[in-house]
Formats: C-alpha cells, sequence, structure tokens
C-alpha cells in the first residue's frame, strides 16, 4: 500500500471559511471540519426553491456549509435525536437547484458524495466563490457520525421525514473529506476520469458491441436498437 | 415447532449486526485489496473505511448512514413448522425491520414512489421484500437480511447467443466503467453477475451472487468458476480504484449464477455490492437453539438442481454440475 495518510495534504477548516481559506484548498486536499453544517437535498431544495418556503435559520452567517446527506437518526420518546452515522447522497442529481440555492443560503462549501459536473464548477461554483468536498469511501458513515458533538435542529423534520429533514449539526473534527473542486473550478474527479480513460481502450481490446443496442440513450429519434 | 418470539428477536439482532459489523470475509477480501493498491488517492479511501469498520464496532454505530433498503431471505427446512405459520413469520420480520430502524437507527429511505411518503420505519407497499427457499431434509429456518443500497453499480442487458462469451466481458466492464467513474458503485465491491433466467429471474440470479455468496466462495460449474476468475481480473485491470481514483481495486470477488434461459437469448445483469456489504444470517432449530453467521449459504445443489427429479447428493462436499 501506498503511505497515502502521510503523503496527502491534510487541512482543518471552518464550516464558515474565510475566502483565503478557500483560496489554499487544492484538490485532492484532505478536509476536516469544525462548526455547524446543515444537510439539504431534494426535499429541502423543492421545499424552499419550488414552493417559495423560508428557511428558518440564519444563513450563511450560522453556517455556509450545505452537506447533501441524511443521517442514521431517529426521535426518541422524549423528542430529542438519536444520530449515529452519517452518509452523503450522490449530488449531481441536484444540479439544476445549486444557482438559486447559493443566491438564497451563501453556502461556501457543498459536501456530497461524487462531486458534481466541471460545468457545474465553472458556471456556478465559481461565481460563488465556493468549493466542493466529496466524502470518503463511501462512506465513512461511523467516522463521521463521531464528528458530530450535538443535533441544533432538525428542521421540517414532520413535513419531510428523517431522511429530508434539515439537520443542523454542530461538529468538531468533522471528516474526512476530499477537495474535488477548487476556486478556479477545476475537478479531482475529472482529472481522475481523464487518466482512466486514457487506458480504457487496451481494457475494451478485442471486445464488440452488443447486438441489440438500446433505444432513447440519445436524443435521435432515428435511433433503432438493431 | 419454531417459537416465532425466538424468530422475531433474533431478526431485531440481524438487523443491528448487518448495519454495524463487516462481515469476516469480505473484511480479510478488502485488506487484502489495500494491500495491493498503489493509487494515493484510492488508497487513502481504503484505509478510511478500514478505520470506518473499527469505529462502527467500537461505538455500536452504523458503518454507513445509507442503510439501504433493507430486505429479507428466508430459507424453510422441509420439515419446518413455524408457530402461527407464513403469516406469523413475514408480520414478525416487518415488525423486525421496523424496530431495527428506531433502535440501530437505521436510516428510513423507504419512501413511496409518487408521493414520497416516509413511514419512517423501512415498512411501506411491498417493502421489505421477502424471498423464499426451501431445503429437504431440514427441520430449521434460515433468515438472512440484507442492506443494500439501492440506486447505483446495477445494470441490465438482453445479450444473445452470438455476443458469446465476449460479450459477457464487454457488458461487465461497461457497467463497472460507468459506475465505477466518481465512485457511484461504492467499490471495491463483491460483483454479482445473473446469466440468463426469464428477465426477471436474470436480476434476481446477479443481485443474490452479489449479496449471498461470500469473498472466496466458487460456482460448482468449474468453467462458470473459471469466469468468475477471469472477471476478477478484468475489473482490476480497469485501472480504476475506490470513489474512480486511478487505482487497481475495483472487485474483491465475483460470483456468477446461471439459469435456464429462452434458446434465442442470453439474458445478463451486473449487481455491485458496497464497500460495508451488510449481510447477516441466523439458523433456527424447531429445539429454539439459534445459531448466527455472515455467509448467507443461500445456494445449494438443491436450489441449482437442473433436472427434474431431485436426487440428494451422496455426500455435501459433491455437487451436481
Amino acid at each position: 500500500m501506498a503511505n497515502a495518510t502521510s503523503a496527502l495534504k491534510t487541512i482543518r477548516l471552518s464550516t464558515n471559511p474565510s475566502p483565503t481559506a478557500l483560496r489554499s484548498l487544492e484538490i485532492g486536499n484532505i478536509v476536516y471540519l469544525d462548526g455547524v453544517v446543515y444537510t439539504g437535498r431534494e426535499g429541502v431544495y423543492t421545499k424552499v426553491i419550488e414552493k417559495g418556503a423560508t428557511i428558518p435559520l440564519k444563513l450563511p452567517s450560522l453556517s455556509a456549509t450545505n452537506f447533501h446527506c441524511s443521517p442514521a437518526a431517529a426521535v426518541n420518546t422524549d423528542g430529542s435525536y438519536n444520530l449515529r452515522a452519517v452518509t452523503a447522497t450522490a449530488s449531481f442529481r441536484f444540479s439544476k437547484w445549486l444557482e438559486k440555492w447559493f443566491e438564497l443560503s451563501g453556502a461556501k462549501l457543498i459536501i456530497g458524495k461524487g462531486g458534481m459536473s466541471g460545468k457545474d464548477y465553472r458556471n456556478i461554483f465559481v461565481p460563488n466563490g465556493a468549493i466542493y468536498l466529496t466524502t470518503v469511501g463511501y462512506g465513512t458513515g461511523a467516522l463521521l457520525g463521531r464528528g458530530v458533538k450535538n443535533v441544533l435542529d432538525a428542521v421540517w423534520l414532520d413535513d419531510l421525514g428523517i431522511a429530508q429533514a434539515m439537520w443542523v449539526l454542530e461538529v468538531q473534527n468533522f471528516g474526512p473529506f476530499i477537495v474535488d473542486s477548487d476556486l478556479d473550478g477545476n475537478s479531482l474527479f475529472e482529472r481522475e476520469n481523464k487518466r482512466i480513460s486514457q487506458g480504457l481502450d487496451r481494457v475494451y481490446e478485442g471486445t464488440k458491441s452488443p447486438i441489440l443496442k438500446r433505444y432513447g440513450e440519445t436524443d435521435d429519434r432515428n435511433d433503432e436498437v438493431i | 415447532m419454531i417459537d416465532i418470539n425466538i424468530i422475531h428477536e433474533t431478526a431485531g439482532r440481524l438487523m443491528a449486526k448487518a448495519a454495524i459489523e463487516i462481515p469476516d470475509d469480505y473484511h480479510a477480501g478488502l485488506k487484502k485489496a489495500a494491500s495491493q493498491e498503489d493509487g494515493d488517492l484510492a488508497s487513502f479511501v481504503l484505509e478510511a473505511m478500514l478505520q470506518n469498520y473499527e469505529a462502527a464496532k467500537e461505538d455500536r454505530r452504523a458503518m454507513c448512514a445509507d442503510t439501504g433498503v433493507p430486505r429479507w431471505y428466508v430459507k424453510l427446512g422441509n420439515e419446518a413448522h413455524i408457530l402461527g405459520g407464513a403469516v406469523a413469520l413475514e408480520d414478525v420480520l416487518r415488525r423486525a425491520t421496523a424496530e431495527a430502524t428506531q433502535n440501530v437507527p437505521l436510516r428510513p429511505n423507504r419512501v413511496h414512489p409518487l408521493w414520497r411518503t416516509d413511514h419512517n420505519n423501512n415498512c411501506g407497499i411491498n417493502a421489505p421484500e421477502i424471498e423464499y427457499a426451501f431445503e429437504p431434509n431440514s427441520d430449521w429456518i434460515d433468515i438472512t437480511t440484507v442492506h443494500k443500497g439501492g440506486l447505483f453499480g446495477t445494470d441490465y442487458r438482453m445479450l444473445f447467443p452470438g455476443d458469446g462469451i465476449d460479450g459477457i466481458k464487454r457488458f461487465f466492464i461497461d457497467s463497472l466503467v460507468a459506475f465505477g467513474k466518481r465512485g457511484l458503485a461504492c467499490q471495491p465491491a463483491i460483483i454479482g453477475v445473473g446469466l440468463g433466467g426469464s428477465k426477471d429471474t436474470t436480476m434476481l440470479l446477479g443481485k443474490r451472487a452479489a449479496c449471498l455468496r461470500v469473498v472466496g466462495d466458487k460456482n460448482p460449474d468449474p468453467k462458470v468458476a473459471a469466469l468468475e476468475d477471469e472477471l476478477v481480473k478484468i475489473g482490476n485491470s480497469i485501472g480504476m480504484g475506490a470513489m474512480g481514483f486511478v487505482g487497481n481495486s475495483m472487485v474483491v470477488d465475483c460470483h456468477v449464477e446461471v439459469g435456464y434461459c429462452h434458446t434465442g437469448g442470453m439474458p445478463m445483469s451486473v449487481h455491485a455490492f458496497c464497500l460495508s456489504s451488510r449481510r447477516a444470517t441466523a439458523r433456527i432449530h424447531a429445539d429454539g437453539r439459534v445459531q448466527e453467521r455472515t455467509d448467507p449459504k443461500w445456494f445449494t445443489p438443491y436450489m441449482r438442481r437442473e433436472t427434474v427429479e431431485w436426487q440428494m447428493p451422496p455426500a455435501p462436499s459433491k455437487q451436481s454440475a
């Protein structure tokens, strides 16, 4: 095994990071967070952006970090929360809401699974001075659970359910995460994809296309499957 | 007569065990993959996952908060009798699912596909799935729970005899590359391949191959076993590792299950289990004894029988091809 932990630069970062701190992040850095993060995925985005609900939190002063996630959590009979593990969900599905979300929330960090497209980084993240952190694995649910010190709120819990509510979490040494995008819009995942693609012709060598194609995988309606 | 309360208690324990404890066979397989991984980022990911398994066990918390869509596999011995019958059995499996969602806790992932209604208990219309199988000359019941994610890493394709083994390899590579990029499939994983059957059977066989066979297990047909070995090598030569970073660890093991299919076709499915490979099994005997294990032992010679008549093989190690 490569001596990975020592080779990769590790950084402690606030969930309300300064522009200088964000500028210093490079793709492939390892990050641990301190402060407050909130979860938000399709349920929250639909409620706020499409239905016009007001976010009942002071953003971004409370937190500038939006985590695409839902916890493995339960509500105790006394109304307190039992939150044990935390794992992200894939972010590419939320692309259409992010521009508006940045405008409403002032977020500077988006955390999730698998990053977003380089186009989204250049067109949406860069103008908002924001960076994408990916979770590791996936997922290090127990390690991230250890980093949660307190559940501050679970907004819209009755309305959206545990898996879609907006959980507000006080965190310390919360990680690990990997920096996928920088302030110039570079993407670690796209860099790795390019490197791997160079070797794929060799992997595919000698194989041929399947006899039956699939209709609908392009927008060309003249396609047929044979 | 098997006591329904023992099934209920056991089912609850299995839900927690599956969510929290990495199975030994997969843990050993991943440690081996980590020792051979030379990509720096991919290595970092595997090290973090190995630490995560320890943290989960120490703290008794779920390894991964996306606890998938929990489901059940039940194998009934032909001579087993359950107090209350099959309806009582289904009742306690549903109750155990709901209770574990609250107690472990699991993430309540199950929602209505259109209205997104969430009962916060992983139960609902047609959920959780409960599949059944049978075993001759036995008076026990085996129950297995699998917590598998449900969004990425699985695909289906109708291939034809003319596509041949080459076509199988092609679709295997396609599926791994497609869902391996950015690590959507949560690799390195146990990959299950279903070949043949009708279309729904193809999907079921591939899923069971991924979730119900352990690392190191081989298909009893030596030629299918050789294909399994070859698919492992192909997967690990793509140049991709954990999270889609440059590396060499995509496949911890590959299991192929076959079913007789239409003479004109060769349907195929590919299923990636994940970096947490969550499964747990218990055998409950008629006298109340309970034995827990992590190998579901789902595929038996009886399950894979290929002729009209069933004759018990002379020794358990001898299996019909």
